[in-house]
């Protein structure tokens, strides 16, 4: 789960990581009065959206040579303009894809005066399996960027997770941000905040990007994004409240009701499926035969008919489906559930576009039968390769 | 010879009496009479378990995994314990010294895996999973949930990252008529116990294994180890024919897709590269899943 990045900052002041003042508006209404309660005379107006690349965004309701998503403002009437300019508009940035994000929440910050930026992040590093420190004395540009031209500039540093952050890992951070003086003194104190911060609320991701030495020496948290382990927040009541259910996809909403693990995605052949490899297999191989898929759906081992009716909903109410394909492989997944749901949900909703049904597994007769007297128009399918090539078959027969 | 376990493997499950420990220590006891020895509950020590499907089938339940492998000798455990308390069961299963430690519980914190980890690290346990559909011999004993009914004696190791495709590889392989030594799923969490090299390592030393599929999906970089790894292997001479297949082509940067560990983050861990790695390495890529056993036998046939 995403949240803002003025959430972010909150969740990393509780732990008492320096980041500036700010206030979250919702209206350009509020511009003035936010603006007002910060010290000036700079402030920064950064639209809050789940997706980076804000600065260099550009809205698709402005003129071309408008400003992107993150502004300096001068004065209050910058502050006030600026606002009412952004918000309501869609910001396309490198992240969004070509529809790009309305801006409904802005975040009026006290400016910085920057010397150096920085990149920090934490993350689980897979290959050793614990926590690690990605830093980089290139912040403020495209990670990813960096990792490719210039790698010798990216420093990783796993943290064993029974000692925590130690004197001794801070300082390989401070050496690897060329950090002295007081801005050591200061990133000494972060480092370990920004662990247990991380650890504490089950993050997936935490990055500062960039993380700065301001003019007088200190650091401060410029920018932050972080992400939380979805398996963790039935423990996080306080983040699942962070949700902010406009930067998510409706399908993908009424999916995550049902514990259903679904992807939107810009094909036209809509997939339902057990097990999240099978899953992404099928997705592969409808590319194979040269149809993309509308989404990534598996409803798991564990589903019951009500489950795989409410997934056969959701994918049929997507108006870009022009064909279905259902790819079973029971294991503890029993076929004839995954009729009978394919069955109630098409009773209840119809059926427009073509089906095609691939079962295998537990109670695979059974299921072939329940479908096969159905009186439904179902395009039986042999195997994976079969499926795919019935079901991309018939799409284009229809179009 | 299979790897890992056989008939002679004793197992204790913890969370036998919830619904899902039920319904697989049924069908594993159905399964060429896999030796299930023991429950585990906190609270109910001392009751015991009676299969649904067969009376006469019954296990007692013990209150910590250390009384159930003191008194029944287990060598093996297998957890259906849900998310919450999944990893202090792992940790649990460590410290009575559990050699085999098999975890099929799906959706556990990834904090409690790196807690987990730490303490796997400094002990004697092998961990499977967690997130994985657990192991199976032919004939001799399965542990986990995978279906029986799709396996068949004979040649081919199997090891996969998805639970659903290493059902694909297995149904294949038996209407191929090769047939399997063991199938190991390891799983599709990002932080887990048995990896592709240790699986791999077990089937080169097994003489019964002759061929291997290697199933991988998007996210981590364990395919390109495992991949130099047998590179390395096959210097000292250590080579199988093997076919594989790389699940997650089409999924986009940054989503998440079903398993936790599936995921193309800062631009690495797509597909593309694990089958370049794979195919260095000598395994034989299929291009589409219904094509593993097929693959397969082209390998084997040179």
């Amino acid at each position: 789960m995403n949240i803002h990045e003025y959430q972010a900052k909150a969740v990393l002041k509780e732990y008492g990581a320096p980041v500036a003042e700010g206030v979250a508006i919702f209206s350009a209404d509020e511009a003035e009065a936010a603006a007002k309660s910060l010290p000036g005379p700079l402030w920064v107006v950064k639209s809050q959206i789940h997706a980076g690349g804000r600065g260099k965004g550009k809205f698709k309701e402005l003129p071309a040579d408008a400003k992107g998503g993150v502004r300096l403002a001068f004065s209050l009437e910058d502050v006030i303009k600026n606002a009412k300019e952004m918000l309501g508009n869609t910001l396309v940035t490198a992240q969004t894809g070509d529809a790009g994000k309305v801006v409904n929440r802005l975040y009026i910050e006290d400016g910085a005066d920057i010397e150096r930026e920085l990149y920090l992040s934490i993350l689980v590093d897979r290959s050793v399996g614990r926590p690690a420190f990605v830093v980089s004395t290139e912040g403020g540009m495209d990670i990813e960027a960096v990792a490719e031209h210039t790698p010798e500039k990216i420093v990783t540093l796993p943290i064993d997770p029974e000692t925590g952050v130690t004197e001794a890992d801070a300082g390989n951070l401070c050496d690897a941000l060329k950090l002295e003086g007081e801005a050591r003194a200061d990133a000494m104190k972060l480092f370990p905040i920004l662990y247990k911060a991380f650890m504490e609320k089950d993050m997936s991701l935490l990055e500062i990007n960039p993380l700065i030495v301001m003019k007088d020496g200190r650091v401060r948290v410029l920018d932050a994004k972080v992400s939380f382990d979805g398996n963790a927040l039935f423990r996080h009541p306080e983040i699942v409240a962070l949700r902010d259910e406009t930067e998510e996809d409706a399908k993908e909403i009424e999916a995550s009701k049902w514990d259903l693990a679904y992807v939107a995605l810009d094909g036209n052949i809509g997939c339902m499926v057990n097990g999240a490899g099978l899953a992404m297999a099928t997705m592969d191989i409808i590319k194979l035969y040269g149809k993309e898929p509308a989404n990534f759906c598996d409803v798991g081992g564990g589903a019951g008919k009500e489950k795989v009716a409410a997934a056969f909903k959701i994918i049929t109410a997507d108006p870009k489906v022009e064909g279905i394909l259902v790819n079973i492989f029971g294991g503890i997944m029993k076929c004839d559930v995954i009729a009978e749901g394919v069955l109630a949900a098409v009773t209840e909703v119809g059926l427009k576009v073509p089906l095609v049904v691939r079962l295998e597994g537990t109670n695979v007769e059974l299921g072939k039968k329940i479908i096969a007297e159905s009186g439904l128009n179902v395009i039986a399918a042999d195997d994976l390769d079969d499926a795919a090539q019935k079901i991309v078959a018939a799409v284009k027969g229809a179009a | 010879m299979s790897i890992l376990v056989n008939k002679d493997t004793k197992i204790i499950v913890q969370g036998l009496t919830g619904k899902t420990g039920t319904f697989h220590t049924e069908q594993a006891l159905q399964y060429y009479g896999t030796q299930m020895v023991a429950g585990v509950h906190p609270k109910k020590g001392g009751e015991s378990w009676t299969s649904g499907v067969d009376a006469s089938a019954s296990l007692p339940i013990f209150a910590t995994v250390g009384e159930a492998k003191e008194a029944t000798g287990a060598d093996a455990s297998v957890i259906y314990v849900p998310p919450a308390g999944a990893g202090a069961a792992i940790i649990e299963a460590i410290d009575a010294e559990v050699p085999f430690i098999v975890c099929i519980t799906e959706g556990i914190p990834v904090a409690d895996m790196v807690k987990v980890k730490a303490k796997l690290e400094k002990s004697k346990s092998r961990l499977l999973g967690p997130n994985c559909p657990g192991i199976l011999t032919p004939e001799e004993c399965k542990i986990g949930i995978m279906p029986g009914s799709i396996f068949k004696k004979g040649s081919v190791g199997v090891v996969s990252r998805s639970g659903t495709l290493t059902y694909e590889a297995v149904f294949q392989t038996s209407n191929a008529g090769l047939g399997q030594t063991t199938a190991v799923g390891i799983g599709g969490d990002p932080v887990k116990g048995t990896e592709f090299i240790d699986v791999l390592e077990m089937f080169l030393a097994d003489d019964e294994t002759q061929s291997i599929i290697m199933i991988g999906e998007i996210g981590g970089a364990a395919e390109e180890e495992a991949a130099q790894f047998l590179i390395d292997e096959a210097k000292k001479g250590r080579k199988k024919p093997m076919a594989g297949f790389i699940a997650g082509r089409t999924a986009p940067k940054g989503r998440t897709m079903g398993h936790a560990g599936a995921v193309i983050s800062g631009g690495k861990g797509g597909a593309e590269d694990k089958i370049a790695a794979m195919e260095a390495a000598g395994i034989k890529v299929s291009p589409s899943p219904a094509k593993l056993g097929e693959t397969l036998l082209e390998v084997l046939k040179g």
